[in-house]
């Protein structure tokens, strides 16, 4: 079936089954890169994006529950020449290894401070708590991501 | 990203013809020009009459020819080539520093082709800690050593002495008119021998080596970009997907292949002897085509697994081949005090945060070309082409980003079953990952160990006996035939794993660092009983047998420490055989406040030291953790890491390394074991084989570097392994007044031991 | 309004009537002298340390951010908020003064080492019921812990309430102090149980509902319906919503593991009671499960089924894969996609998500807990194995999860009838009317307290 799915702004009609993971249509019908799948299980965050204003596993979201919908992706931040604050927090801490679980932990972040720009390091350590990383980049996110808040609370 | 995109047509061939390659005659880089090679003992150049090639610096030594590091084009563009694969530790970046210091270029100006059957030298696998050892310090020779031919090529050109001429900024300079480094090198070769020695530039003249450089893939990864083997979308590409069988020695009975053929989108359902895979249109459709197959499927299973319960046991029950890692060959004298120990380690997983990927496509012109994250291209091209029944040189494997995979994971195995899958509808790329519950249940997991410490000290609290036995498989069963992808064990003609040999060399394998060379020792005798079977399956994980041998030495340490009455850094000091080591060892404690430790109920302080490998970085980590004495929770609070790389490439990258090898190897050391019963691996995913969360991330971890200058590069990305959780348990003692040898140190665990202990 | 008065001038009559008793006056007891350390036998430690397990002492004395057992968690009540204490030994502002006599007080007379009344926050009704010799041993293993100088913030209690001495009167309607009664008909296990249960335990304290003056209504006793921490507590009588009827083995392993192959996983602040359980010794849990077993025996619900059939594979879950129509429910779909994924995965228990067949929450009379779990989930515990469950109050609107709550419980309910109210408490949970508090298997909170604070999705 058709289904009009709003996502970075943009309205598109996407034909798939109802019961087709946003997931499959950010990475396959879509072309973006960002979300990632992980697990498939809602257990390790990679997939996460923001809809309307909250932080989801799109892995597990049928796109049939998104009509209307306003759907984000890390592609939305900004892009290599024009990072936007959350980018350039990750990139001046370096904050990434292999980099698989970052866009998760960036679009849970931008639902965070978004939600509260003055989140002190417990309250990212506790939003992020469903996203896993594996390199241990662990230190270097929390960095990145108050880095971003005080960017944001500055500009 | 421009290895990305449908297969080049780039060959070495091609590119050695393309306008403008560089070409000089190697007698214009005569040997009196070179400096020290800081990197080897270099021997002296080779006289004509010698059969015996000299030994070039790192991976020059397989791979000779200047061309094969760096070409120049004639517009001026420099591409590095390099047979390492970016696996997420930042290598593209130090290698490119390396080139752009010696080219005197900025580093972002150029291009790197990373492993590529076609296009890069072979350098075997990225592993071991090896690639600044190897590939960095190739390119840096390499690059050096075109510097120098430019400079050369400029000299005769302008006819003047080449000393009064210099490089920058991709031109030679100090003649009448700067020249390009593109107009140096136009209709010309550098299909030359390297030379043993390099002019290196020295370390106090860098400008883009020891700084912190930005890596130049982030950028990428934080946009959205095109970084990874998942995101690649070649035309008209399907998805495929394996359904696994149930446990290793299952069997397929049956299974409804012409059912699962006619669903939506479903192009192919695979089928050969126990192998089971579907190809469809759309990845979803693949997904759930996959699901009907597996439900559908009928297995024969028999138990093969040993019993979990017993573990140290089953593994010391294994038939065993004894090696001598090291030998005094002298009898202990003057003990008075001994400490003996038995510890264990479980199998561990990679637990890369993204299944596996790989994308393939038999082409038109009969060659299979396969994007995969594998560590080695060549030795994965070679299994494959076997799997296939193909000549090697029409299998082309070509390195792209998967997620971080810390060793030998599904990586190969998803190469082999989209080479499979691609082999069953020519010309179409099928693009495959693996499920969650597939990476997690069938990658070659670190193996299982146990050892054995029996240490004395004499009257004076020196160590005067050291006697150490350790029981592992080999940490390598990596792909180079075919026997070592999965999928190849379940076809209709299997493919049976190579046997597996008990080798005793410098690098180590189970045995990784069980010489303990970090120490003047009067007696040392260390055994490595050999386990050859292997009942689940098992390959390389970071640090591969250092991190149980380190956490075993390291503990055994602390507490001769004890019996002798000493503090633990003092002790390690007085028996440092090596002053770099001490130097770590001075660093880590001082930074971490050592000597101003004051105790508090529930915590404690760990130390640890390693060289890993006795031959790549200096380690030594001090740590603080706090362990809830009624639910045996453990805390790491802070960590202060001392290393020392050798020359340093990019600061930056060593302290991310280090800080995600002490968070990853505290998740090991707290948390992770692979769980299975006597037939089926039970840990499939994140619940049943948790790993550490947010909640759990400690206050703070500092890593210091010594600087090295001129010294040689030592590999850095699996120092802090064994370091950590030696240094785990230490301070789990010291907080709680009783060791733990068991790893992990779960809170069962430690409830357990602190009831025991008191 | 009115009732408040009725409440007041109750309360007043009755600590009148507790005064002609002579309740209300309780002397103080001498402080310990300073710097006499005192020395327990090990073993009687380690036996306080498995009945503060049993009386979950911690969770209501530790808070998210504090240190052990040194008080300051929040405690809603009708009349105000009641901050815990510090009962660490820290002789400032923990119970380090307090002698033993002093403390076994306290437990069974709820009044502090001073004299002063406490509030029945503090379970000193069950408590009462608690032995000489338990409270020596409980006594032994506090006094024992690292002592931590934290304050707790004052109590915010409306007047009357705010007068200790008003509790005298609350105690003479429903402390009933002593030893619960020994029943000779039944085991000696059964009787541990319920000694147990009633004192140490207080299962009662969340699993019987309160009249209007914070007792426990004794004619309804284990009759469920508190909501605690935005979760509903289960009937553990013959009221029990269990599917399938709970044998005591299997209640033992859930009060251990939180967790039940025949029922499902323990959550809210029933997680945190299993997490400590964990830590009791299995003669005393099997002990309580026998006798809860016995409250539910009357419930008409089957024995418990085999379990699932084993995995068919471990190569990826075994959700069905037929295509949703777009016809079709809109819970189905929902079910399809978001739960079936795991709840259909073949895995054995704990793992994967339970059959819904088999759901306590399912067949309960209220939805709150499947509604909680279904927007916050089950989040996983630091480093442990144990059932995890995405939370999708994200994705979920408020139609979408009553969509779902139909669809769950037309299908797996046995018949039972559609929730009426399911659309208000959906809509009262999103808001944060409902706060919901969120602990992990472990027993720790995560996320913020409450989790839906300024609305679900936090």
């Amino acid at each position: 079936m058709s289904i009009t799915l709003n996502v970075n702004g943009e309205d598109h009609s996407v034909d798939a089954d109802i019961d087709t993971p946003l997931l499959y249509v950010l990475r396959n019908d879509l072309k973006l890169n960002a979300a990632k799948f992980g697990c498939g299980l809602g257990q390790c965050g990679a997939c996460t994006v923001i809809v309307d204003d909250r932080p989801i596993f799109s892995c597990l979201t049928p796109i049939s529950l998104l009509q209307g919908r306003k759907i984000r992706t890390v592609e939305s931040l900004g892009t290599p020449d024009k990072p936007g604050p959350l980018q350039r927090a990750f990139i001046d801490e370096q904050a990434a290894q292999c980099g698989y679980c970052i866009p998760g932990m960036m679009m849970r972040a931008q639902a965070l401070l978004e939600r509260n720009p003055h989140a002190s390091d417990a309250e990212i350590r506790t939003a992020l708590e469903p996203n896993l990383c594996r390199c241990g980049t662990h230190m270097r996110i929390i960095r990145a991501v108050k880095r971003a808040a005080n960017a944001m609370a500055g500009a | 990203m421009e290895e990305f995109g449908a297969p080049s047509s780039l060959t070495r061939r091609r590119l050695l013809q393309g306008g403008g390659a560089l070409v000089m005659s190697f007698s214009l880089l005569g040997p009196a020009r070179g400096q020290g090679n800081p990197d080897a003992a270099a021997p002296p150049p080779a006289a004509p009459a010698a059969p015996k090639p000299p030994t070039l610096p790192g991976s020059l030594n397989t791979n000779r020819n200047l061309d094969s590091w760096i070409r120049i084009d004639a517009d001026g563009q420099v591409t590095v080539f390099t047979g390492k694969a970016e696996l997420g530790q930042g290598v593209k970046t130090a290698i490119l520093q390396c080139a752009a210091e010696e080219l005197a270029l900025d580093p972002l100006k150029l291009k790197l082709v990373t492993a590529d059957t076609q296009l890069s030298p072979n350098e075997g696998y990225t592993a071991g800690s090896m690639s600044m050892q190897d590939s960095g310090t190739a390119v840096r020779n390499a690059a050096a050593q075109v510097r120098e031919l430019l400079i050369a090529q400029a000299a005769k050109q302008l006819n003047v002495d080449p000393s009064t001429l210099h490089a920058e900024n991709g031109q030679v300079l100090g003649g009448p008119s700067p020249l390009a480094y593109g107009a140096l090198v136009a209709g010309q070769n550098l299909h030359v021998e390297a030379q043993p020695q390099s002019k290196l530039t020295p370390s106090a003249s860098f400008k883009v080596m020891g700084k912190p450089l930005g890596r130049v893939d982030i950028p990428t990864k934080v946009t959205g970009g095109l970084a990874y083997v998942q995101d690649l979308r070649l035309d008209g590409m399907l998805h495929g997907r394996v359904v696994r069988p149930p446990s290793y020695k299952a069997t397929l009975v049956d299974a409804d292949v012409d059912g699962v053929g006619k669903l939506p989108g479903v192009v192919k359902v695979v089928r050969d002897g126990s192998y089971l895979a579907v190809i469809a249109e759309g990845e979803w459709q693949a997904v759930k085509a996959m699901r009907t197959l597996a439900r559908s499927a009928k297995w024969q299973e028999e138990p093969s697994l040993p019993d979990p319960a017993h573990l140290p046991d089953a593994l010391k029950s294994l038939a065993a081949q004894d090696g001598t890692v090291a030998d005094s060959k002298t009898a202990a004298t003057g003990v008075v005090k001994t400490f003996e120990a038995w510890y264990t380690r479980p199998y561990q997983m990679h637990g890369s945060i993204g299944p596996s990927c790989a994308v393939a496509q038999l082409g038109a012109d009969g060659v299979m070309t396969v994007y995969t994250h594998t560590q080695g291209v060549y030795p994965d091209r070679q299994a494959i082409a076997q799997l296939l029944g193909m000549d090697q040189s029409k299998v082309r494997c070509i390195h792209a980003e998967g997620a971080g995979c810390y060793g030998h994971n599904g990586a190969d195995d998803a190469a082999a079953d989209a080479a499979l899958m691609a082999r069953a509808v020519p010309g179409k790329p099928v693009r495959v990952q693996f499920m969650r519950e597939q990476e997690h249940a069938w990658e070659p997991y670190g193996p299982g160990m146990v050892t054995h410490f029996k240490g004395g000290l004499d009257a004076n609290g020196r160590i005067v006996a050291w006697d150490y036995e350790l029981w592992s498989n080999s940490h390598g069963a990596r792909p180079g035939s075919a026997g070592a992808l999965i999928s190849a064990r379940y076809l209709a003609k299997p493919f049976q794993p190579d046997e597996q040999k008990l080798s005793i060399n410098p690098n180590g394998s189970g045995d990784r660092n069980a010489d303990p060379l970090g120490y003047n020792l009067p007696q040392k005798h260390v055994i490595w009983h050999f386990i050859k079977d292997q009942p689940i399956r098992q390959s390389s994980l970071r640090a591969l047998g250092a991190y149980c041998n380190v956490f075993s030495m390291e503990s055994s340490v602390d507490e001769l420490a004890r019996l002798a009455g000493k503090d633990q850094v003092q002790f390690r000091l007085e028996h440092a055989a090596d002053p770099r080591g001490a130097d770590v060892i001075k660093l880590a404690a001082e930074k971490f406040g050592w000597s101003n430790w004051q105790p508090s109920a529930g915590h404690g302080r760990g130390f640890a030291f390693a060289r890993y490998k006795n031959h790549a970085c200096y380690v030594a980590i001090a740590l603080e953790v706090e362990v809830n004495r009624d639910s045996g929770a453990v805390r790491l609070v802070r960590a202060n890491v001392g290393i020392d790389s050798g020359e340093i490439v990019n600061p930056d990258g060593i302290r991310n390394q280090t800080e995600g090898g002490v968070l990853q190897s505290m998740s090991w050391t707290l948390y992770e074991a692979v769980t299975f019963d006597r037939t089926r691996i039970t840990s499939v995913d994140w619940q049943t084989y948790p790993i550490l969360r947010f909640g759990a991330v400690p206050d703070s971890i500092t890593v210091d570097i010594i600087p090295r200058p001129g010294q040689p590069f030592l590999g850095t990305g699996e120092g802090a392994q064994g370091p950590t959780a030696a240094a785990l348990g230490n301070a789990i003692r010291d907080a709680i007044g009783v060791r733990l040898y068991d790893l992990p140190f779960r809170p069962e665990k430690v409830k357990a031991a602190l009831l025991a202990g008191k | 309004m009115r009732r408040i008065v009725l409440v007041i001038v109750a309360v007043i009559v009755v600590v009148a009537a507790a005064a002609y008793f002579g309740l209300v006056y309780k002397p103080a007891i001498d402080p310990l002298p300073q710097g006499q350390a005192q020395s327990f036998d090990a073993a009687l430690i380690a036996h306080g340390a498995e009945l503060a397990a049993i009386g979950d002492c911690a969770s209501c004395h530790t808070s998210a951010a504090g240190q052990p057992l040194a008080g300051g968690v929040a405690v809603p009540t009708p009349f105000g908020t009641i901050y815990s204490t510090n009962i660490t030994p820290d002789r400032e502002t923990g119970i380090g003064s307090w002698t033993e006599a002093a403390f076994v007080r306290a437990m069974q007379q709820g009044v502090d080492r001073e004299g002063r009344h406490l509030y029945p926050a503090f379970p000193f009704d069950h408590f009462t019921h608690v032995s000489d010799d338990d409270d020596k041993a409980l006594y032994a293993y506090l006094m024992t812990r690292d002592p931590v100088n934290a304050r707790p913030p004052a109590n915010q209690l409306a007047f009357p309430f705010n007068i200790r001495a008003i509790m005298a009167g609350w105690d003479l309607l429903f402390l009933k102090p002593g030893l619960v009664a020994e029943d000779a008909s039944q085991t000696p296990e059964w009787n541990r149980g319920h000694y147990l249960v009633e004192g140490l335990g207080h299962c009662g304290a969340c699993h019987t509902p309160r009249n209007a003056l914070g007792g426990e209504d004794a004619g309804h006793a284990y009759g469920g319906g508190m909501v605690i921490d935005g979760w509903f507590a289960y009937p553990i009588n013959a009221s029990s919503p269990a599917p399938q009827k709970w044998t005591p083995d299997e209640l033992a392993t859930y009060l251990k593991t939180g967790f039940s192959a025949d029922h499902g996983a323990s959550r809210g602040p029933m997680a945190q009671v299993t997490a400590k359980l964990g830590e009791a010794s299995d003669a005393d849990l099997h002990a309580m499960a026998v006798y809860i077993a016995s409250l539910m025996a009357g419930s008409s619900a089957p024995a418990p089924q085999p379990p699932n059939p084993p995995p068919l594979t471990s190569g990826d879950s075994l959700a069905p894969p037929e295509v949703i129509k777009a016809s079709a429910d809109r819970g189905a779909v929902i079910y399809a996609t978001a739960c079936s994924s795991c709840h259909e995965s073949g895995r054995l228990p704990p793992f994967g998500g339970i059959d819904f067949h088999k759901s306590t929450a399912i067949h309960a009379d209220s939805p709150q807990n499947i509604i909680d779990m279904v927007l916050f989930g089950l989040p996983a515990a630091e480093g442990r194995t144990g059932a995890t469950m995405p939370g999708f109050a994200g994705t979920l609107s408020q139609d979408d999860l009553v969509a779902l709550l139909n669809y769950l419980r037309a299908t797996y309910g046995d018949g039972r009838p559609a929730w009426s109210n399911a659309a208000q408490l959906v809509a009262d949970t999103l808001s944060g009317k409902t706060a919901v508090n969120l602990y992990g298997q472990d027993g720790l909170p995560r996320g913020p307290i409450p989790v839906n604070r300024g609305g679900a999705g936090s």
